[in-house]
């Protein structure tokens, strides 16, 4: 790689010759303002807000797509630039619905804050705005148009790494808009609900259906026993909304959150994975055996599941018939749970705090839960309830649904599913009890992992996917008849669900967008690491509910698993 | 009757496609083709393209909304812009609107079910001399009174 | 297809047009112009009617071809007769049995028929006022040879050019030869040509392709479409030579859909040229091969722009895009690309055949060869002009263009379109070229020349373009989506009596701010038209804000002669007009501006300036 040459402001910087003008002033420490930019996604250099002024050129150039050349002069806050980030942010506040103070994404929108940081004067530049319709027709996304920058990073999230292309530009000039197609409303288009769009959007034109309201109501009434259940992936970042660094791990004080903004009980979703790793585990075994609908495809993820129904329909018979850990979790709890403490199937009611955006949709199926609230909501919920959650006391999850293996804990990053079922698939094939519990070939995908696991004469091919486009590339390859595999684990999410569409916003200037998944995993893998018991078939809790409570009652298949095809 | 048409329309669509590859740079020219073909794209159209050339369907729909040349809504065969300027109203320009109206059964603003004809009204087309003036597309017709009109009717069926 | 088969096909050809360049032939040909200006005109029917007085009066002998487009339809139907090449215009129908009898029976010329009548001894095209001081280089042999007709085309040296540079030069000697030449894009940046193909000659690729832009956009430009609708062939074998030049075996015609007579003569041209084995493998039999076909634009002006244009061709939203990479370097399906302008590819065979040097000696400066203009507006002769690049504005406006209709004051030229500026008196004598016009903030464009004179309103002329280019923008980038949409507000505000000194301010830094943060070239010169009439004819701009302080001029309506029609009141600007139908209307001296539009407009003389 050859080096380059150039100043920024008066620095002499040294870079590659595959740097452009913004990752070089980024090894010298200037960070030039972006707002359409996400690195590797999109870098059209539509925005305009990170232009800077080349010697030599009267016309200023974007930072994010402009290579570096030997000699070059660069200023990246000299007058004439500064004034024109600020105009750049003044003509797009123009068009703009300026409800801040109430609009979710208020403190989190880069638009607010460059407003701020440019000195923009919101009411220099007036003009006629479009004016839209909100779309909330979906029970996971709101779409508010009026908030649209049109930096098209939802469109190439959704087209590039996700392989749906639900929304796109249209018309042009001054009318252009992002919008299904047909302008149908987007529960009618091709969208799965994953919320990749939700996070990368640097305004509130795109945010989660809000579910917080409904949970406030079903605690209000009085006979309710209103209970909690807590996905993986929330325990790695919901602290990040308190002001702890990306991927800290921290499950106590969270639990007490949940107590004190009026949870009954605080359970774990991982529990509910550890009856999920049972029951795919078996099933898997099952058609191996029977040499039938292999590969076995994980449905854990309902934006996967949608995926796979729209466009793949003559593979939903190799779904796993399993429910998801949320869905498994709410059955035990709402049948199980409740009857032993003599609760009414129409008191209980059971919240589910994912980091999922296509969950929302997901529980519409079935009773199991009544209501999601992303890993923001309920950071929101908790603020609103006049908790500072750094100084809140830890407690832990109740049981007997709060104890949890360490695979159960995996589920959230993409390699989890496959190494939980690992361990005890192979339990059970060798009948041991296997002390080989780390299957670090599955884990740190970066969105297609392909091995094989020997177990005795056996040898499983295994496959882990993140990413609805590596989903699409490995469905085409099995169509094709290019790969076989025993079992496949599909996350929509790239990264998986530590990565999901209802977890924190973070600031992708500082963190890369491919990067936050490995943090936050990084954190489920070391608390694994260090568990107790680290395989779904030993949790002790779990199994006294099988052996007391599904198998005699016969309730194992109607409470853990659904049909596909019935839909 | 429509629905014949709507099926007529279809299998015309799907007759164009046989001769596209799956290439998406074929895009504007299959739109084009359809357009020129059927005079407008419809839904049908666009899932078929994007089926047959291998391209998202809101990427289709994002470029039959972008260029101007193509239609959502079949245009009319003739396009009848009455000027209502003052100078043409005031020779008439309201019955010979009224005279378009009772021949075609459409209303002001509105489009024959078969879309062969649509009833606009235009802005002053600097014709006063020749008023009232109507326009079909584009071409102008002078002194427009009420009797002219069967007669422009004609000679365009 | 060997040197002597074009050889023999050349000299047949001569032979049989010898009419056309021969004064003692014996033969007559009427040459009729048969592009779409004249076409929409009844062409069609006058070739027609042609050969039907020609049967009627047994005459023979006497032949009838469609030829091509002489730049002058307003004058249209335009006629040529030879061989003594007298030069007929607005030829009817009706006319037609006139001049057959008087120029081809009785010999005479049909005066009532000439360019202009009062001036009887301009017969000939190089005697007519508005051609005399013309040079043809682009568009040299369009009255000579018909359209759909290679063998015209070759008659007149055409495909020699490319077996000189095939079988004569090397690729590199080609590029040198253009660069010699100093011929710079036509289209509208004036970027050198010979050096764009030594840039894409350089690139080491499998695939490298030609592009030819014939996206004319510009309002009132139609140069392009002359050039294609003439001589499709010129476009063919200059495409060939550059492939041959830069090591491309593949190229497109990117043409506009609003032009379908252009398209039909280039499909056209294309299969006459493939089946002469002139496109396809092995041309003059040797290594080079390569192919052609058009690609329609779908009704987008932005699609004129080199990168939005490419898009265009692989299927997608004319959308541009940051440059570098540039078209050189990755263009179309990110292959090595030379894009060039119909008018730029026009010059290329005549300069292979005469040399770079020889071109390079016509013209000013940096700014070599012949332009071709459209001259439109308020001036007496409007069409297209070529002429030497560094011809003064007052030469084409008043020399050729004969002066401001009606003999009004002059007030200013619009040059270069939706991206050019408005030029006062005192620039009349400036000379065009590229860096002349770049230096007094204009651009020479594709070349559109609008004469405005002394009743044309400059906000109104920025407010058109302004309109022109919110319609056309793509709207990827903010400062074009959003700033020139802004722009277009403050504009109508002040027109609409209601602005401010302060958003005069706003509107030249919007300007600036749009000029030089703009994504494409589109948005960096929309601002254009704004900017030059702020800087010269500001005055204007002010008397909107500042009516009641200056002199306005007030017009009042005289209620005896005022039939209450209502066509004043629809034409002004700030609504200050107002009345019952077929009552005396009454305009508002307070709103009033006096920009005396309805007076204009009155047909009954019944408003009267005060």
């Amino acid at each position: 790689m050859t080096k380059v040459n150039l100043i920024i402001d008066g620095v002499n910087v040294e870079a590659d010759s595959s740097d452009t003008i913004l990752t070089a002033a980024k090894k010298a420490g200037i960070i030039i303002p972006t707002l359409c930019y996400l690195k590797d996604i999109n870098n059209d250099g539509a925005c305009r807000v990170c232009v800077v002024e080349c010697k030599g050129k009267t016309n200023l150039i974007t930072a994010c797509n402009n290579p570096v050349m030997e000699g070059m002069e660069i200023e990246t806050c000299n007058p004439k630039v500064l004034e024109a980030r600020k105009t750049n942010i003044e003509l797009l506040l123009s068009n703009h619905n300026k409800n801040c103070l109430t609009c979710g994404k208020n403190l989190n929108c880069k638009l607010q804050q460059y407003s701020y940081e440019f000195g923009c004067d919101e009411n220099k530049i007036v003009g006629v705005k479009n004016n839209y319709d909100l779309d909330l027709s979906s029970p996971c996304i709101v779409r508010d148009n009026n908030k649209c920058i049109l930096c098209g990073r939802c469109v190439q999230v959704c087209k590039q790494i996700q392989a749906t292309s639900a929304i796109q530009k249209q018309k042009r000039g001054f009318q252009t808009m992002i919008n299904c197609s047909f302008d149908k409303p987007i529960k009618d288009s091709t969208c799965v609900g994953c919320g990749q769009c939700v996070l990368v959007c640097p305004t509130g034109a795109l945010l989660e259906t809000s579910n917080i309201k409904k949970v406030m109501e079903l605690m209000a009434e009085p006979n309710n026993v209103v209970i909690a259940q807590v996905a993986p992936s929330v325990r790695v970042a919901i602290n990040e909304e308190f002001g702890y660094p990306v991927g800290t791990f921290n499950e106590g004080k969270l639990v007490t959150a949940l107590k004190r903004v009026g949870f009954n009980k605080v359970f774990d979703v991982n529990v509910g994975a550890d009856f999920t790793v049972i029951e795919e585990s078996e099933e898997l075994i099952e058609r191996i055996n029977e040499n039938k609908n292999l590969p076995l495809f994980s449905s854990c993820c309902p934006a996967w599941v949608k995926y796979c129904k729209l466009h793949y329909p003559d593979y939903v018979k190799n779904l796993s018939s399993c429910k998801s850990p949320n869905e498994m979790l709410g059955a035990v709890i709402k049948n199980y749970y409740a009857k032993q403490n003599n609760i009414s199937v129409n008191n209980i009611k059971v919240v589910a705090i994912m980091p999922c955006t296509a969950k929302k949709e997901e529980i519409l199926e079935n009773n199991d839960v009544d209501a999601v609230l992303t890993t923001r909501e309920l950071a929101t919920f908790i603020k609103y309830k006049n908790l500072s959650f750094t100084h809140l006391p830890e407690s832990e999850f109740d049981n007997p649904l709060g104890e949890y293996s360490g695979a159960g804990l995996i589920f959230g990053s993409t390699g989890g599913v496959t190494e939980a079922v690992l361990r005890t698939a192979v339990d059970k094939l060798s009948k041991t009890d296997s002390s080989d519990v780390d299957f670090e070939v599955v884990r740190q995908s970066e969105g297609i992992k392909e091995t094989t696991i020997n177990v005795g004469n056996l040898k499983l091919n295994l496959c882990v996917v993140s990413g609805l486009k590596n989903a699409q590339i490995i469905m085409e390859q099995i169509k094709n008849g290019e790969k076989h595999f025993h079992f496949v684990e599909f996350m929509a999410c790239p990264g998986g669900c530590v990565n999901g569409g209802g977890q924190p916003f973070v600031d992708y200037t500082k963190i890369n967008y491919f990067d936050v998944a490995k943090q936050r995993a990084k954190a489920l893998y070391e608390n694994d690491k260090k568990s107790t018991n680290r395989k779904s078939h030993k949790n002790q809790f779990v199994n006294k509910i099988y052996k007391e409570f599904l198998i005699p009652n016969n309730l194992t298949k109607t409470l853990l698993h659904h049909n596909h095809n019935k839909k | 009757m429509a629905e014949s048409k709507l099926e007529n329309e279809q299998l015309e669509v799907l007759n164009i496609l046989k001769n596209f590859d799956s290439d998406p740079s074929e895009l504007i020219h299959c739109l084009q083709t359809i357009q020129n073909k059927c005079g407008y794209v419809s839904e049908f159209a666009v899932k078929q393209i994007s089926q047959k050339l291998n391209v998202p369907e809101s990427d289709v729909f994002s470029v039959v909304t972008f260029y101007s040349q193509f239609t959502l809504k079949p245009k009319a065969k003739y396009n009848i812009e009455i000027c209502m300027g003052t100078a043409c109203y005031v020779l008439g320009a309201d019955k010979s609107l009224k005279k378009f109206e009772n021949k075609l059964g459409i209303k002001l603003g509105e489009q024959t079910l078969d879309n062969k004809f649509s009833l606009k009204q235009s802005r002053c087309l600097g014709c006063c001399g020749l008023a009232p003036v109507v326009s079909i597309n584009g071409k102008i017709y002078g002194k427009v009174t009420e009797d002219k009109v069967d007669e422009i009717l004609d000679e365009l069926v | 297809m060997t040197f002597a088969e074009l050889t023999k096909l050349k000299n047949e050809r001569l032979k049989e047009i010898d009419v056309r360049f021969n004064k003692n032939s014996l033969k007559k040909e009427i040459m009729v112009c048969s592009s779409t200006g004249c076409k929409s005109n009844h062409g069609a029917e006058i070739i027609e009617e042609f050969k039907k007085q020609i049967k009627e009066h047994n005459l023979t002998n006497v032949s009838v071809e469609k030829t091509g487009c002489f730049g002058l339809c307003a004058l249209g139907p335009i006629v040529i007769i030879y061989p003594e090449g007298t030069f007929y215009c607005r030829v009817t129908k009706s006319a037609v049995k006139e001049i057959v009898e008087q120029n081809l029976i009785k010999g005479k010329v049909a005066t009532n028929y000439l360019y202009d009548k009062a001036l009887i001894n301009q017969t000939h095209k190089n005697e007519i006022d508005f051609y005399k001081h013309q040079q043809f280089v682009a568009r040299k042999n369009s009255e000579f040879i018909n359209p759909e007709n290679i063998l015209d085309y070759i008659a007149l040296d055409g495909y020699f050019a490319l077996y000189k540079a095939l079988t004569k030069m090397q690729p590199n000697e080609v590029i040198e030869e253009i660069k010699k030449s100093g011929l710079r894009g036509r289209g509208g940046a004036g970027f050198p040509t010979g050096t764009k193909w030594e840039l894409t000659a350089k690139e080491k690729a499998n695939k490298k392709y030609v592009v030819c832009n014939a996206d004319e956009g510009d309002p009132g430009a139609f140069m392009d479409r002359s050039i294609i609708e003439s001589e499709p062939h010129k476009i063919v074998e200059a495409m060939l030579i550059a492939g041959y030049a830069v090591g491309a075996s593949g190229g497109f015609v990117y043409l506009r859909a609003e032009y379908p007579l252009a398209g039909e003569r280039l499909e056209k041209a294309i299969e006459q040229a493939r089946k002469l084995g002139l496109l396809g493998k092995n041309i003059f039999g040797t290594k080079f091969s390569f192919n052609l076909s058009i690609k329609y634009g779908a009704g987008a002006f932005v699609c004129g722009e080199e990168t939005a244009l490419m898009h265009s061709l692989e299927g997608k939203r004319g959308e541009p895009r940051t440059r570098p990479p540039y078209p050189a370097q990755q263009g179309v399906f990110g292959c090595p690309t030379v894009l060039n302008n119909v008018e730029t590819f026009a010059n290329v065979p005549t300069i292979i055949l005469n040399g770079g040097e020889w071109y390079s000696k016509i013209g000013k400066g940096t700014s070599t060869g012949t332009k071709v203009f459209a001259l439109s507006g308020k001036v007496k002769h409007t069409g297209l002009v070529e002429l030497p690049m560094g011809t003064t504005l007052r030469d084409i406006i008043f020399n050729i263009g004969g002066g401001v209709l009606n003999n009004k004051k002059f007030k200013a030229v619009q040059i270069g379109g939706p991206s050019g500026a408005c030029l006062p008196e005192s620039k009349l004598d400036l000379p065009v070229t590229y860096d002349d016009l770049k230096n007094n903030g204009a651009m020479m464009g594709s070349g559109g020349l609008i004469v405005l004179d002394e009743d044309s309103s400059m906000v109104e002329v920025a407010k058109f373009f302004l309109e022109f280019i919110c319609d056309e923008s793509c709207g990827k980038c903010t400062p074009c989506r959003i700033g020139n949409r802004r722009l277009l507000e403050i504009l109508n505000k002040l027109l609409a009596g209601n602005g401010t000194m302060e958003d005069i301010d706003e509107l030249e830094s919007l300007s600036y701010f749009i000029k030089e943060n703009s994504l494409c070239g589109l948005g960096q010169s929309s601002p254009n038209p704004v900017l030059s009439t702020l800087k010269y004819f500001k005055d204007e701009y002010v008397a909107l804000v500042d009516k009641q302080h200056k002199n306005a001029d007030k017009y009042v309506i005289n209620k005896e002669k005022c039939i209450g029609c209502s066509a004043c009141s629809r034409v002004c600007p700030v609504k200050c007009i107002s009345g019952e139908i077929k009552k005396p209307f009454e305009i508002n001296q307070e709103k009033c501006i006096g920009c005396g539009g309805c007076q204009k407009t009155c047909k009954f003389g019944a408003i009267e300036k005060v």
